[in-house]
């Protein structure tokens, strides 16, 4: 291979593996709650296993001993347990989490540098340990069983099936006929259905009746009788025969002798299936797979050049109008034509790499299971979660972001909301806490809700707090939401000892900063005694927006048009002042003001008429007015980072390029009005 | 014509791990299978000159995939190689005994699989 195609290889595989780990998590979590009760689906027990292997298969090759190594240890284990050679039980879920996160971090860290590397020795003596201090209780019952059946049980199958039958059920075996057009879903239908009333232990497929069937043989492990199972998949072509069971005495060893004959003549003669090519249908088969996995980074590359090319059609819209102006009429008219046309295909293509890059973000709610489980089981607390809404799609690059102050913020309702269970029993409250974590798109913007069922925020502890730490003065007056806004205040903790798990030196203010650095806004609402709600808004994308370009000033500045709900013209004469702010009436509701040229200190020269324009501009349920002296208009750009010598200048969240080589500085309107609405009856970023 | 070489395993890495050491030796027709059911539908539509399988696969096992194979008189001779990650030994015996042709341990480099294919190609 050469360095690219290794390159990519590697990519594929830390892409791979991330998708393998995050799946073991998820499987490990169900697992555990099921051992819990001492009854788990051996499913799900195959799947971790496999899962395990594959990592343990494609690490090898790429020369990765470390996780090779421990991915190996982790399938030893799984492979006992799945083999029932060791009892699941909660210190082997432990030894397995452990393992997992040793892994996960190896992963990560190959993300950033091949060589990075952890010493893996302590985990997987842990796991040798838990596998040698088990006793292999397994026995074998296969004896008797045909051959032919076992010959092509993988051991893990093997081990279903006595687990079959130690338990007492039935071994049938069902043969199905199926359209080779359709037998994977009627396949599929088939297990499902028999899957309701026990085990399928093996599939195995043979030649059909005729070119276009495939027959397939159930191994099927079951309480039913095989009459039972008739009449439930009753259908044409498919047959149920008792291989062990109930009726046993009544089947005699040459019975049994038949079936395995069956067994191996289950194909029928030759002419059958003939392998039949035909040009369009090989071709239809090249692309199975139906998706492929492409780096953000060239997605974002192309979403760039999108940018420029809307940036370009710009530029040739307003030629188009000084041609119109200059006299030659018909071409100006012509090339504005086209330009529209142009307008309409680059909008297609926008949004086409636009939802390209959207996921679900299912994906990181099933990370935060992780979180929640490993932070409740450190506290002693019994938590559970409550997902909603994860098929809501987020920009993958905002996903990213914001695992971070998630999980922050889960750590944090767990640490601090959730109480311990002699806590909650005393306070009439179930033992076990939930953490609720609810996505749902509201227009432009995704809302994250996280909700826990705890102690809730006392303003007054809050407040003693902020005197003690002189954030505050001690006779200063707090509403309820100055209370929460101290909470993102830098340096503050309500705990005496900063906790290891959501203290670890940083705050809720580098979850305020964030969300900030992804245009969102994040409010608390809090109740005593009942618990805890951060809600998170977020645009959707980040890359292109629409913005209303405005004049303040002489300056020239952009306002993303989603935060824009209308504008207004107003006599100066409508503006009142409420407790030494501006206000004015809208639709029987006070609307504050906000005048940038103070906000920025601009003294360019006022315009001296007696109307303003108002932007009205508003995240969530919050409102603000902008004065703003001209409105320019309607323009697509492409917010660029001021980069970390400027990120410090509040209100501004970047600039763009107008396309025209003129560049003009975007306000960040959650940072704006956070900052005029301090104290009001929010908390903004 | 070049030769059909079908591969059925359910690991995107690893698959394209072997179509590319595969397609490093010259101009195969290489067809793709994620998993048991892919590969059965390809079998009947395709003249496969070789197949490789991997072991561990949902729903229909890579034993399962050898037998089909194996006892359709079509595909009677065709030869077949199991790749799998090191493990059960009683896996890999049966493997051969169903009539696997070779059984290709996980990680092998290269030179391992080339060698094997040419074995049973040229």
């Amino acid at each position: 291979m050469d360095d690219t195609s290794s390159s990519r290889a590697i990519k594929d595989f830390l892409a791979e593996a991330e998708e393998i780990i995050e799946k073991l998590n998820l499987d490990l979590v169900t697992l555990g709650d099921s051992a819990e009760s001492g009854d788990y689906d051996p499913e799900q027990l195959n799947s971790i296993f496999r899962e395990a292997h594959s990592l343990k298969g494609l690490s090898g090759m790429f020369g990765f001993n470390d996780i090779c190594d421990l991915a190996h240890h982790m399938e030893n284990l799984l492979d006992s347990l799945r083999l029932g050679k060791v009892s699941l039980d909660a210190q082997v879920v432990e030894v397995l989490f452990a393992s997992l996160d040793s892994l996960t971090r190896l992963v990560n860290g190959k993300g950033d540098d091949e060589a990075f590397t952890l010493d893996v020795a302590p985990i997987m003596a842990q796991l040798e340990a838990v596998l040698s201090g088990k006793p292999d209780t397994e026995t074998s019952l296969l004896a008797g069983i045909d051959p032919a059946i076992l010959t092509v049980l993988t051991e893990y199958e093997e081990h279903r099936l006595s687990e079959n039958l130690k338990k007492g059920r039935n071994l049938l075996r069902v043969k199905a006929n199926f359209n080779l057009s359709s037998f994977d879903q009627d396949l599929a239908e088939l297990s499902d259905l028999l899957k309701g009333q026990g085990e399928v232990i093996s599939t195995l497929p043979c030649a059909g009746d005729s070119i276009e069937h495939l027959t397939f043989q159930l191994i099927f492990g079951t309480a039913s009788s095989p009459e039972e199972i008739t009449a439930l998949v009753d259908a044409e072509g498919t047959t149920v025969e008792l291989l062990r069971g109930e009726q046993e005495s009544a089947v005699s060893p040459d019975d049994l002798q038949k079936g395995a004959v069956a067994l191996e003549t289950a194909s029928p003669p030759a002419a059958t299936v003939a392998p039949a090519v035909e040009a369009e249908e090989s071709s239809s088969l090249r692309s199975i797979s139906r998706t492929v996995r492409v780096d953000i980074d060239k997605l974002d590359t192309l979403m760039n050049i999108v940018g420029e090319l809307v940036l370009s059609k710009g530029a040739i819209f307003s030629l188009a109008d000084q041609i119109k102006a200059s006299g030659v009429l018909e071409l100006g008219t012509e090339l504005q034509k086209a330009t529209r046309l142009l307008e309409r295909r680059l909008d297609e293509l926008q949004k086409g790499v636009m939802e390209v890059r959207m996921v679900p973000v299912a994906q990181l709610f099933e990370k935060m299971i992780r979180i929640v489980r490993r932070v409740a089981g450190e506290h002693g607390k019994k938590v559970g979660i409550d997902l909603r809404g994860g098929e809501t799609e987020l920009d993958k690059l905002i996903v990213e972001d914001l695992s971070d102050p998630l999980m922050h913020i889960i750590r944090n309702a767990i640490d601090h909301g959730i109480e311990t269970v002699e806590e909650r029993i005393a306070a009439g409250k179930p033992e076990k806490g939930t953490i609720c974590l609810w996505a749902s798109q509201k227009g432009n913007h995704v809302v994250i809700e996280v909700r826990d069922d705890g102690r809730g925020i006392d303003p007054e502890k809050v407040r003693r707090k902020a005197v003690e730490k002189g954030l505050i003065a001690a006779d200063a007056e707090l509403t309820r939401e100055g209370v929460y806004d101290l909470l993102f205040t830098p340096g503050f903790s309500t705990r005496d000892e900063v906790s290891d798990l959501s203290g670890r030196g940083v705050g809720m203010d580098v979850v305020h900063n964030n969300i900030a650095a992804l245009s969102g806004m994040i409010e608390m609402e809090s109740e005593v005694g009942q618990g805890t709600t951060l809600s998170i808004t977020l645009p959707i994308t980040l890359a292109i927006i629409k913005a209303l370009v405005v004049r303040i000033s002489g300056k020239t500045y952009a306002i993303p048009i989603n935060a824009v709900l209308e504008t207004l013209m107003i006599e100066h004469s409508a503006i009142r002042t409420i407790e030494r702010r501006e206000v004015i009436e809208l639709r029987q509701s006070t609307l504050p003001l906000l005048r940038l040229s103070e906000v920025f200190d601009l003294e360019g020269p006022q315009v001296a008429t007696d109307r303003s324009f108002i932007v009205v501009i508003g995240m969530a349920e919050k409102r603000m007015g902008v004065v703003v002296d001209e409105l320019v208009g309607q323009q697509d750009v492409v917010i660029k980072s001021l980069g970390g010598a400027l990120s410090f200048v509040r209100g501004i969240a970047g600039a763009a390029d107008l396309g025209n080589q003129k560049t003009i500085l975007v306000l960040d309107v959650g940072g704006l009005m956070s900052e005029a609405l301090r104290g009001d009856n929010a908390l903004y970023v | 014509m070049s030769k059909k070489i079908l591969i059925a395993e359910d690991s995107t890495t690893m698959r394209y791990l072997i179509v590319s050491t595969i397609s490093a030796m010259g101009d195969f027709d290489i067809l793709e299978a994620a998993n048991g059911f892919e590969a059965l539908r390809i079998l009947p539509r395709e003249k496969v000159d070789l197949v490789l399988t991997d072991i561990n696969m949902p729903d229909i096992n890579g034993l399962e995939l050898v037998s089909f194979v194996r006892n359709n008189p079509h595909y009677k001779t065709t030869p077949l190689i199991i790749i799998s990650t090191e493990g059960s030994e009683r896996d890999r015996e049966k493997g051969l005994s169903l009539g696997a042709d070779a059984y290709l341990v996980k990680p092998f480099s290269p030179e391992e699989l080339q060698g094997l294919i040419r074995r049973f190609l040229e």
